[in-house]
């Protein structure tokens, strides 16, 4: 028996060509590590194109995952062990690589020819060997030896040396690998699944057998509050929320959208929903999406559009009508690396303006952002909530960064996400009805549907009157209306939940955030905390409107620094609604914030005279 | 929708109580009139209609029609109507845009909802000219128009919107005339009785950007002899100074034959009009007939029976709930690798 050490958090990275099924290995690795009990942090980084040129540096598609005995919050900044399956993937990777650290290579895969093909000029393992604790494994040649015999192309064996890897990798780190078994039973079949399922165990007998590696780890299952768990990714998280809004409001959903990275799995996910009565509708384009959702909104329907930053920028016309009309919908952005078509994978916050603004003239809207892959579904569900409430489109914001990573979810038991009734509007005696005679308390006009007698009304784009909604071109009216709808955004700033700092409720410094740098942020407060500095920490759901005290907590600190990953939108929203120094602090690579990152910003802001 | 609910529902019924603010003489007044005089006729109550408009001169329509009403933004009204049929598949949902807003700015909602064959109503008020936005020549414009936009004449190629309609696979194609109204009316029940996305153009006047846009065709006088109304199953026959002409097509082009009184049009290799003919090469071969050449077509160009988007998108519901069962959210939160911890 090799010698077993205990490790607190272990972080890994996969890395190799597109096609090496780099996002697969990890997530079955990420499935056997939740069912070990452990807490965990996923962030797959992957390129645009479908396959670029095999072992070049533009085709190189990762996967890192972050896991735990202790409750962790980031894929982390650095990687214990990074698995490289050719140059390319180790030249893109090796800069991540704590020092010291191992690196297993693919070393059937380092030849001249790949070298160059990856632009190292000369054989790059020599110098690591000084750096890291590098392995050197002919991967290839030992999948090739494991599936001798079986009935496949050269080329369908060879695909299957991630699967070596991963069994590899589960000996390493300790992990069963039944999950994955099950997986491939249910995937494949005959040859190609015995193929895949002898070289997983080949994988993990050679690690067991070889004296590459003299010990390996164990990371101990984490302090978990009780509750049944899975792991869910923000783009899953959205999609069940959508199915949730629905379930819980006893409403059928339309669902619109056009195919777009990376809110595609949106899209593919509510699709196989049907059985739930949800209507997918993929449209011509994105105007289509949303107008066909606005149309089953007016007819009823819980109605919700997903697109990213170049199909939420197309959707804007339409929301300006939904916001005259004032019907209920929800406007999903899952945003990425812009402007123009920018990066279709990478993450930013860049859409935040233009979610609140993006319209003509004065259109408010209210604008809410998840913060981790599991938040999404419960920002769906509160956003389907004020919708209807308060009859108006409602944006949700996420990010390439959540879509795809995964974290450890606590099932919530359905009848404690609520039951809200949606109330249509019915036809009184004697009394001619008015579509825009207003709830006196959200300023809600009522949802009168199509098949409902004696409701029959029209709504449209042109300015309406006040109760009536005939189209009238009166400047008071106008004034009115304008004053009303902003009215309505008062009224929910007012409805949804206080500010909760996280630390002292007053102080030197607070750190204010929003969206999917929740957990890069809730890190670097904690080291600083740990280092004896007294920060705080406020991360906001609703950015439109605010909560209602945000301006009052906000003055109770000296200091506001403001992380977000764009060129300072929150901040400048910050500034101008507090007249507050909030001080941005600025990444836009198309990665997410590193915890030191963070930290040393927390640090140098401490430092600064005011 | 029981025929029997909507009995005693009359014109009146269907008027809204909103003054119309079209220019006086539009052709826009005869079309609303017609609509609203043939909706009773239809076994279809009121709060079960929906018209749906996009923006332009005619998208102001719905503000008129004592119904349900969508006044949407310019181009998009297919898109929208596609929504509100999707989600109720029993209300009856009408489209009304025009050479503009159809065929420029909405160009490929249009053909999209036209493509997938939703039972809905889509009527074309074509009047060749942009009114709204004050008089610039428009998709359906003639080459050489001079607008506004266009000092020394437009170098657009129409579109025509036949052709696109039978491009984009629409089952029902038919055109008629605003100042014909018991040809329009006929050809919106012909429409409303088609299962399936049922593209009207109507020929419009505008008597301030483009008056006399289809003349020959709105003059009474001259109508009989610079239209060939359609009818199934009858020859393609007009009068023309005072004789007898019918229409032969001859590897998809068409000509005209001159009959003398006395002659079987069949014989003479007229064409007997089939509205339901499965290939469209025939119904494409009566689009290209244009004035002055030739009489230009009215009446049900082309109908054939397809399957409705809605109504395979329900089926595809109904079929998912008999082989999973009707969803329990429950089960789906807790399906897949989870796991507990005590």
């Amino acid at each position: 028996m090799k010698q077993v050490h205990e490790l607190d958090h272990v972080a890994i990275r996969f890395a190799g060509d597109s096609g090496d099924g780099m996002q697969l290995t990890g997530t079955k690795f990420t499935d056997e590590t939740a069912l070990a009990g452990n807490d965990l942090s996923t962030f797959p980084d992957f390129p645009a194109e479908i396959r670029a040129p095999a072992g070049t540096m533009a085709g190189v598609s990762g996967f890192q995952i972050h896991f735990s005995s202790r409750d962790i919050h980031t894929p982390a900044d650095e990687v214990d062990l990074l698995v490289a399956f050719n140059p390319a993937a180790l030249r893109a990777n090796v800069d991540d690589v704590r020092s010291q650290a191992m690196i297993i290579v693919n070393s059937d895969s380092f030849n001249t020819r790949a070298q160059e093909r990856a632009g190292y000029d000369q054989d790059p393992l020599p110098g690591l060997r000084r750096r890291f604790q590098l392995v050197e494994i002919p991967l290839t040649t030992l999948n090739r030896e494991a599936l001798h015999g079986l009935a496949l192309t050269q080329r369908e064996i060879d695909r299957c040396k991630n699967f070596f890897a991963l069994g590899l990798l589960c000996w390493l780190y300790d992990r069963p690998m039944d999950a994955t078994e099950r997986w491939l039973c249910s995937k494949f079949s005959a040859d190609v699944l015995e193929a895949n399922v002898r070289t997983l165990r080949a994988g993990y007998a050679f690690g067991e057998t070889t004296e590459l590696f003299p010990t390996h780890y164990s990371v101990p299952a984490a302090a978990i509050e009780p509750g049944t768990y899975r792991n869910i990714t923000g783009n899953a998280a959205l999609a069940w929320g959508i199915v949730a809004a629905g379930a819980r409001t006893r409403r059928p959903v339309f669902f619109g959208a056009y195919p777009i990275t990376p809110a595609s799995e949106v899209l593919h996910e509510v699709a196989r929903y049907q059985n739930f009565g949800i209507k997918t509708f993929q449209a011509e384009d994105e105007i289509a999406a949303v107008s066909a959702t606005i149309g089953a909104a007016f007819a009823g329907h819980l109605a919700v559009t997903v697109s990213s930053g170049p199909g939420f920028i197309l959707k804007q016309e339409a929301l300006g009508l939904a916001v005259m009309v004032e019907l209920p919908m929800v406007v999903i952005n899952v945003q990425r690396a812009g402007p123009a078509t920018g990066s279709p994978t990478k993450t930013e916050q860049g859409d935040l303006l233009t979610a609140v603004f993006g319209r003509h003239s004065q259109s408010p809207i209210p604008v809410l952002a998840a913060s981790t892959p599991s938040d999404c579904f419960d920002v769906v569900l509160e956003a389907f909530r004020l919708a209807v409430k308060f009859m108006t489109p409602v944006a949700v914001l996420s990010e390439s960064y959540l879509a795809s990573s995964a974290e450890p979810w606590k099932i919530p038991d359905v009848e404690s996400l609520g039951h809200s009734e949606v109330v249509f509007a019915e036809a009184q005696d004697h009394e001619e009805f008015q579509p825009y005679r207003r709830n006196p308390e959200t300023l809600a006009r009522p949802w009168a549907i199509p098949g409902t007698a004696g409701l029959e009304h029209r709504i449209g784009g042109l300015t309406k009157q006040d109760i009536t909604g005939n189209v009238v071109y009166e400047p008071e009216n106008h004034q009115n209306m304008v004053n009303l709808r902003a009215e309505k955004l008062e009224r929910i700033a007012h409805e949804i939940p206080p500010v909760q700092v996280e630390g002292p409720e007053g102080g030197e410094l607070v750190v204010v955030g929003w969206g999917g740098t929740k957990g890069a942020i809730t890190a670097a407060v904690e080291e600083a905390r740990s280092a004896g500095h007294q920060v705080s920490r406020i991360h906001l759901r609703h950015l439109n409107p605010l909560p209602a005290d945000l301006g009052d907590v906000l003055q109770r600190f000296r200091k506001i620094l403001l992380p977000e990953l764009n060129e300072g939108q929150l901040a400048l929203l910050l500034r101008a609604k507090y007249l507050l120094p909030v001080q941005t602090f600025s990444k836009i690579s198309g990665q997410p914030f590193k915890i030191w990152e963070i930290r040393e910003c927390i640090e140098a802001t401490l430092k600064e005279d005011l | 929708m029981a025929t029997s609910t909507s009995a005693g529902q009359n014109r009146r019924d269907f008027v809204s109580d909103q003054d119309v603010r079209w220019c006086p003489g539009c052709g826009d007044y005869s079309i609303l009139a017609n609509v609203q005089r043939v909706m009773p006729d239809l076994g279809v109550r009121r709060e079960d209609t929906v018209f749906v408009s996009g923006i332009g001169c005619s998208s102001r329509f719905p503000y008129y029609m004592n119904t349900y009403g969508f006044h949407t933004i310019h181009g998009r009204a297919p898109a929208f109507a596609t929504g509100i049929k999707v989600a109720r598949p029993e209300l009856s949902v009408w489209v009304v845009t025009g050479d503009g807003d159809g065929l420029s700015i909405g160009g490929n909602h249009l053909l999209h909802s036209i493509r997938r064959n939703l039972n809905i109503q889509i009527l074309l008020f074509n009047n060749r000219v942009y009114g709204l936005t004050k008089g610039q020549y428009s998709p359906t414009s003639e080459p050489g128009m001079r607008t506004k936009s266009s000092p020394q004449g437009s170098i657009d190629y129409p579109i025509d919107p036949i052709s696109f309609s039978l491009s984009a696979g629409a089952t029902f194609v038919a055109r008629t005339i605003d100042v014909d109204a018991a040809h329009m009316r006929q050809t919106l029940r012909l429409a409303h009785e088609h299962s399936g996305t049922a593209f009207v153009e109507i020929l419009q006047n505008c008597p301030v950007f483009n008056d006399g846009a289809w003349s020959d065709l709105q003059d009474r006088k001259t109508r009989v002899e610079s239209s060939l109304v359609l009818e199934h199953g009858k020859p393609l026959v007009f009068s023309s100074k005072g004789s007898l002409k019918g229409i032969a097509v001859d590897q998809g082009v068409p000509s005209v034959v001159e009959l003398a009184d006395d002659d079987d049009p069949v014989e003479r290799g007229v064409v007997v009009h089939d509205e339901h003919c499965e290939t469209t090469s025939y119904a494409h071969a009566l689009a290209t007939l244009k004035r002055p050449d030739f009489p230009l077509p009215v009446g049900v160009i082309r109908q054939v029976e397809k399957p409705c988007y809605e109504d395979l998108l329900q089926q595809q519901v109904e079929h998912a709930i008999e082989q999973q069962g009707v969803g329990d959210l429950g089960d789906l939160l807790c399906s897949g690798d989870v796991w507990r911890v005590d």
